[in-house]
């Protein structure tokens, strides 16, 4: 066996990259590699997951995420069900341990969680006997965002190490601009997020990162510009004045990212909400914009994460039957 | 002849007078017959508790629980918050106003006394809302619901954030020379929130509010008092802004007081790392910093009063996400216990600790308890100031276990608590 197919995580979980070692982190990036090769390759499905169940269970509505998920367990051979559990039952709080223990008796080999609050996945974690993959809590983590993230600036670029990388959005209700800190400064890269004073979270700046509150000043030099969306469906109250002045100051368009460098890439998680915190003219650069390869890399990543979680269970398997 | 019990051989401690040597106490029926060092031979026909050197002090005052009863029995009964209260060498706790019904009318109080006599554990008071249904509109019957036994009028957790309710609450109370205690934290600034706004809340991605949201409450209140002349007292103070506030408005010779609970002296904001719901608290843990101030106010006496805003919380409301929790620690079985750790650390002398909880609660709530003196009351409480044990939440006699303190060294164990000269808990060996 090589290293990549003898190879576990330390955590039967996935919470978060908070946890994760840099030495993790790359076997999680290797893997996903030869996910790539194999999803651009003729034979894009293996048996290696065959009599594994997986359930998404998605407490918050998704559909890239949820998708890309669901390929990534079908492309590996898992049996895949989707569950989005009525999100107003779930708002009365205690059918949120009820649904872990009815999933649990099911015998699911992996679950995979996403939930509107921060801590609510590591929660149902403690309290199931399978592995769990945090499909993004709250504003908390969303790991494999971050995973495919590095991934795509991984294969373009060649490194991570060094790199200037600017995230501009809504920071403050991001969990993926906090996966993405931990994740580019546990790689060495120089990070920096933008955004008004009032999409900034306290204390920010003990991630190691540098804040901006322009646009045009924050991108300078920088070799990735990640864009993030206005999470405006998190936000208690009025956070910035318009929509108009937002993309005034913090949409990326040409003319403020002339001062990145020449080649910058950009990237989005999605959905994008064109012409508030981006310009489609951007958006839709295919010699600058990564946004179409994430969203590839995402499927990749995702069966990296599936393979790994499930590697010692399948070694116990045995047992138990 | 009434029953007569002696207390031998006890380091004998009152912070009243500054009394602490070593000797006898003797109880008549309900009240202190004497006591001192003198005291040192037994009565014929007493029943001797040989105290073997461990602390006697006067019944300790717990002027903030969360009674649970009437409303919420699922989470705590007065029965067993009174076994909680007199295994923790308390002799009289005083419940906020925030039950359902709310304490907003003087029948709850005179419910709530009833119900006292029945469980005939410790004593248990009541304070009355400030405003009906604690919705910070309108003024309750202050007058009444004193003469009903009302210690003192608060809306509990919620502020009274409305400054011309807040300065009728004052003008009104002031007549009837009635105390106000109010939760200091501007809800504007804090409404949704479930952290303090830092590091460690952007890390777990949680809603947070900015410490400076109680010194702001407490500036704005200080004002008032200056200008209605009421007694004032300011609940649970967390950070160190707001002691500085305290010590001012002392300065300046304003009647105010205020209280802070073990969790903000003993316990920062690091105990919400993995989202540990059972340290969620209102107002939420702060920095080490404000800790460490906490501490110095109440070295400084800019905080009079250690109370435990005990709250019983079940599974249903604490095993959930974070933010999702109700709020509240059980407490007033650890508050002792969790005070004494500033003794041992030499950061405040015995009897000015112990102050906190007997004497200076008893005098802002007008209570003739809180001292060793002959025939008062023979509330009294005897504890081993050394004993090395943990805290055990499967241990607790609450009804609700959610304390943040599980596992938690401590030193100091209490052995025996009377209350009216009935023995309402026994610890020793």
């Amino acid at each position: 066996m090589t290293f990549l197919e003898s190879s576990s995580l330390a955590s039967p979980h996935l919470l978060g990259i908070e946890n994760l070692t840099p030495s993790e982190i790359n076997l999680l990036l290797d893997l996903s590699e030869h996910y790539v090769d194999m999803n651009r390759s003729g034979s894009k499905k293996t048996d290696l997951l065959r009599g594994r169940t997986i359930i998404n269970v998605f407490f918050e509505s998704s559909t890239r995420t949820r998708t890309s998920f669901e390929l990534a367990g079908k492309r590996l051979g898992a049996d895949v069900i989707n569950i989005s559990p009525e999100v107003s039952a779930v708002r009365k709080g205690e059918t949120l341990l009820d649904t872990a223990l009815t999933l649990n008796a099911m015998h699911a080999d992996l679950l995979v969680v996403r939930h509107p609050e921060s801590g609510a996945v590591q929660l149902i974690a403690e309290k199931v006997s399978c592995s769990v993959v945090n499909g993004g809590d709250g504003a908390h983590e969303h790991p494999t965002q971050a995973l495919l993230d590095a991934l795509a600036i991984r294969r373009r670029v060649g490194r991570l190490h060094g790199l200037i990388v600017a995230i501009s959005g809504d920071i403050a209700h991001s969990r993926v601009a906090r996966s993405n800190m931990l994740l580019l400064k546990t790689m060495g890269a120089d990070v920096r997020v933008i955004a008004p004073p009032t999409l900034i979270p306290a204390d920010i700046d003990r991630y190691g990162v540098e804040v901006f509150h322009d646009l045009a000043e924050g991108v300078r030099d920088a070799d990735i510009v990640m864009m993030l969306r206005l999470q405006q469906e998190r936000m208690r109250g009025s956070f910035i004045p318009s929509t108009s002045e937002y993309f005034h100051f913090f949409g990326l368009d040409r003319a403020k990212l002339a001062n990145a460098k020449p080649d910058a890439l950009i990237m989005h998680p999605g959905p994008m909400n064109r012409g508030v915190e981006i310009d489609s003219d951007v958006a839709d650069d295919i010699n600058r914009s990564l946004i179409q390869e994430q969203v590839e890399m995402g499927v990749a990543v995702r069966m990296a994460c599936l393979d790994l979680l499930t590697r010692d269970l399948s070694n116990n398997a045995g047992d138990e039957a | 002849m009434s029953e007569r019990t002696f207390f031998a051989n006890a380091r004998l401690l009152d912070p009243a007078s500054g009394l602490d040597e070593t000797g006898g106490l003797l109880v008549e029926g309900r009240i202190i017959a004497g006591f001192g060092a003198h005291l040192d031979t037994p009565p014929d026909d007493a029943d001797v508790i040989d105290c073997d050197g461990f602390c006697l002090s006067p019944g300790l005052i717990d002027m903030r629980v969360h009674l649970g009863e009437p409303g919420a029995e699922h989470k705590e009964t007065l029965t067993t918050l009174s076994q909680a209260a007199a295994k923790g060498g308390v002799t009289a706790v005083v419940g906020l106003p925030n039950t359902d019904p709310p304490v907003d009318d003087a029948a709850v109080v005179e419910f709530l006394a009833r119900r006292g006599r029945e469980v005939h554990g410790v004593k248990v008071f009541a304070y009355g809302a400030a405003t009906k249904a604690m919705e910070g509109k309108r003024l309750t019957e202050v007058g009444l619901l004193k003469q009903a036994g009302a210690l003192g009028f608060t809306d509990g957790l919620h502020a009274v954030s409305d400054a011309v309710v807040m300065r009728r609450v004052l003008a009104y109370a002031s007549g009837f020379d009635a105390l106000v205690l109010q939760h200091v934290e501007e809800p504007d600034l804090t409404h949704g929130t479930v952290a303090t706004e830092g590091e460690i809340a952007t890390r777990l991605g949680l809603p947070a509010g900015p410490a400076i949201a109680e010194a702001m409450m407490l500036e704005r209140d200080l004002r008032l008092v200056e200008l209605t002349g009421a007694r004032y007292h300011a609940t649970q103070i967390s950070t160190g802004a707001a002691v500085s506030e305290l010590a001012g408005a002392k300065r300046r010779g304003l009647d105010v007081s205020a209280d802070t609970a073990p969790a903000y002296f003993a316990l920062n904001e690091t105990s919400l790392m993995d989202y540990r719901t059972f340290a969620r608290l209102s107002p939420p843990l702060r920095s080490e910093d404000d800790r460490r101030e906490v501490v110095q106010g109440l070295i400084s006496g800019a905080i009079d009063v250690i109370a435990s805003d005990h709250w019983g919380q079940d599974q249903e409301t604490k095993r959930l996400p974070f933010a999702q929790a109700e709020p509240g620690a059980v407490g007033t079985e650890t508050m002792l216990q969790l005070a004494l750790e500033l003794y041992h650390r030499g950061e405040i002398p015995l009897l000015d600790l112990l102050a906190k909880m007997t004497i200076n609660p008893a005098n802002l709530l007008g209570l003739e308890l809180g001292t060793l003196a002959v025939g008062r009351s023979a509330d009294i409480t005897v504890f081993d100031l050394d004993r090395p044990c943990r805290i055990d939440a499967d241990n607790l006699a609450s009804k609700s276990k959610n304390t943040p303190f599980d596992g938690r060294p401590v030193q100091g164990m209490v052995m025996a608590t009377m209350v009216d000269g009935r023995m309402i808990y026994d610890g020793r060996d």
